[in-house]
């Protein structure tokens, strides 16, 4: 390997390990607070880029139709709880969140010319298309058994996730596609080229795990996120309702994957299916944080980055095994390293 | 109704009964508590004073009537929204965020009221800081590396940044000593004055009916004896059981 290929692989490792970064953090994110494993972090990649993809070529993405169905199943089970509670005060937010929101993107894209519409315009009609699914699977899927043990969450969460395949097959079909840059072109530094998309993909998730340590650190609700991760009953008598900790941790890691997905779907074809596949290098990375560090495990993920663009050149057939292997040595360190404290449930 | 010098009821439980399974923790009791008022419930390890306390803050369902100024606290209504109503419970473990700095525990306790808009958390937390001056000087420190005395006085502060209207303590002088019990139960007699009705668990008799206004002896899940404090403190049946030799002083 000459100097040249090496910058060009670790170009291209870093430029996945960011995304994959993205993803763990999410999976982080989640896990914490709701204890669910969020194997279906993969499938919002996918629903992002190919929700774009099918905005671009001027249709009305099929994920819609997903949010208006998955929108009236919410809205009926929160409305007649809210009415056999009797507090009907809270029933114009339940309307207005998952029918109003809906519709009105509806009568949108009904009435654009989807094809023609600037590019952030499409970004963000994808992302507000793609991101309320999130909530609406906590509620639907999550919310009703959130004091299960973690074995029955994962086996929720692979059932949600076969059905998010079935569904992506469905709507998008078993075509792959690519979204146009965001900017065209190559930047020339001399020893290397880097693609303008590139930068892209660094910045933006530099700037979205800023943004992330910012809300974590600094906002009341990010702090109350991470109150309940770190203690559920304390949270609950502080008024941090588990469901809305719940949400708004969906919310987050739906956003962070239907965004990565737009990301990379410049630079990499994707399939109803491919999300499953980044989905389990991110999951890879959260491991190596033990699920519950964030920096360690965005550093993980990137590692996996690196690990997976080098052992394409080296051993190609194997990179994938080469990849997911790595969970092994991890998962031995961490049970030599972890020690159990009494006080935690 | 009632005499000119009785306050107005804040809360009343009605024959509420709540079991584990078929363990039934708590038969038929009945309690009152009237705004500004310190009252006290008292008794023997399991005998359900955390069982009592866990169901009046919605964390257990029971069965009974409890009436919460004038509203009626069904098994429907949850934990947040009694939060809401004013209700604050610190619980026998504390329950304290280990991992985040004392003022942003302090400052999640206001979480709710800053969900409902009131963004005046800043005022509340000097508040805070002016009843327990020792958390000022920990401010940034985790609350998991405070001393148990610090973590009681975290926990009761954070449930005062809720400003709550009614503040039921689990067992705040479990695991401290004599000096900082003495503190503790200063703050308690203090928050009377300030206007917060408080609901104290204890198994410390002595210390808790002295402050109290009005006791209640919990045992075996049910309600054994109650009255005036002054009169409980000088119960032939409270000073065996519970005082000991030195109870009359």
């Amino acid at each position: 390997m000459d100097f040249q290929i090496a910058l060009f692989l670790g170009q291209d490792g870093l430029t996945n390990g960011a995304i994959y970064a993205l993803l763990a953090l999410a999976l982080v994110l989640v896990f914490a607070v709701t204890r669910v494993i969020f194997i279906p972090q993969g499938e919002f990649v996918a629903y992002g880029a190919l929700t774009l993809a099918s905005l671009q070529a001027g249709n009305v993405p099929a994920t819609l139709w997903l949010v208006l169905a998955l929108g009236v199943a919410v809205a009926l089970l929160d409305g007649v709880q809210a009415m056999r509670h009797g507090s009907t005060r809270r029933l114009p937010r339940i309307i207005l969140v998952n029918l109003a929101v809906p519709a009105l993107l509806w009568l949108v894209l009904g009435s654009a010319d989807l094809a023609t519409l600037p590019l952030l315009v499409q970004i963000l009609l994808a992302l507000a298309i793609v991101v309320p699914l999130g909530p609406m699977i906590y509620r639907l899927a999550y919310q009703p058994i959130a004091e299960a043990s973690v074995l029955m969450l994962l086996i929720v969460s692979v059932a949600v996730h076969v059905v998010l395949i079935g569904l992506g097959l469905l709507f998008f079909g078993a075509e792959g596609t690519r979204t146009p840059a965001f900017t065209d072109g190559m930047l020339d530094l001399g020893v290397t080229t880097l693609q303008y998309q590139t930068l892209w993909i660094l910045a933006s998730s530099a700037v979205l795990i800023v943004a992330l340590y910012v809300f974590f650190g600094r906002s009341i609700y990010g702090k109350a996120l991470r109150a309940t991760a770190l203690n559920r009953t304390g949270a609950r008598l502080m008024g941090i309702s588990t469901t809305m900790a719940g949400k708004l941790s969906f919310t987050l890691a739906a956003l962070i994957g239907a965004f990565s997905g737009i990301l990379i779907s410049p630079i990499t074809t994707l399939y109803y299916d491919s999300g499953f596949l980044i989905g389990l290098k991110g999951f890879v990375g959260a491991i190596i944080g033990g699920l519950a560090s964030y920096p360690v495990a965005a550093a993980g993920a990137i590692l996996v980055g690196f690990l997976e663009a080098y052992s394409s050149f080296y051993a190609s057939a194997y990179k994938e095994v080469i990849v997911f292997t790595l969970i092994i040595p991890v998962l031995l360190w961490r049970s030599l390293t972890s020690h159990h404290s009494e006080e935690e449930e | 109704m009632s005499t000119v010098s009785e306050k107005p009821i804040l809360l009343e439980a009605t024959d509420l009964c709540v079991s584990y399974g078929k363990v039934e923790a708590l038969h038929k009791v009945s309690l009152r508590i009237r705004e500004g008022e310190i009252v006290t419930v008292i008794g023997p390890n399991g005998a359900g004073k955390t069982t009592l306390l866990s169901c009046l803050m919605g964390l257990l369902p029971g069965q009974g009537e409890v009436v919460y100024i004038g509203r009626s606290l069904g098994n429907d209504d949850e934990v947040e929204e009694r939060v809401g109503l004013g209700l604050t419970l610190v619980p026998e473990k504390r329950e304290l965020f280990a991992d985040m700095s004392v003022e942003d525990n302090l400052l999640l306790g206001a979480f709710d009221r800053y969900r409902r808009g009131q963004r005046d958390y800043k005022v509340t937390m000097d508040e805070v800081y002016a009843i327990f001056p020792r958390l000022k000087e920990r401010a940034g420190q985790m609350a998991g590396t405070l001393s148990g005395g610090e973590r009681q006085m975290l926990a009761m502060g954070r449930a005062l940044m809720a400003k709550p209207r009614l503040l039921m303590l689990d067992e705040p002088s479990l695991g401290l000593a004599p000096l900082i019990i003495r503190e503790i139960f200063k703050t308690v007699a203090r928050l009377r004055d300030m206007g917060v009705s408080v609901l104290l668990v204890e198994q410390n008799a002595r210390a808790a009916l002295q402050v109290a206004d009005y006791g209640y002896v919990l045992e075996t899940g049910e309600v054994s004896l109650e009255g005036p404090s002054s009169e409980l403190i000088n119960d032939p049946r409270v000073i065996e059981a519970y005082l000991g030799l030195g109870g009359k002083h």
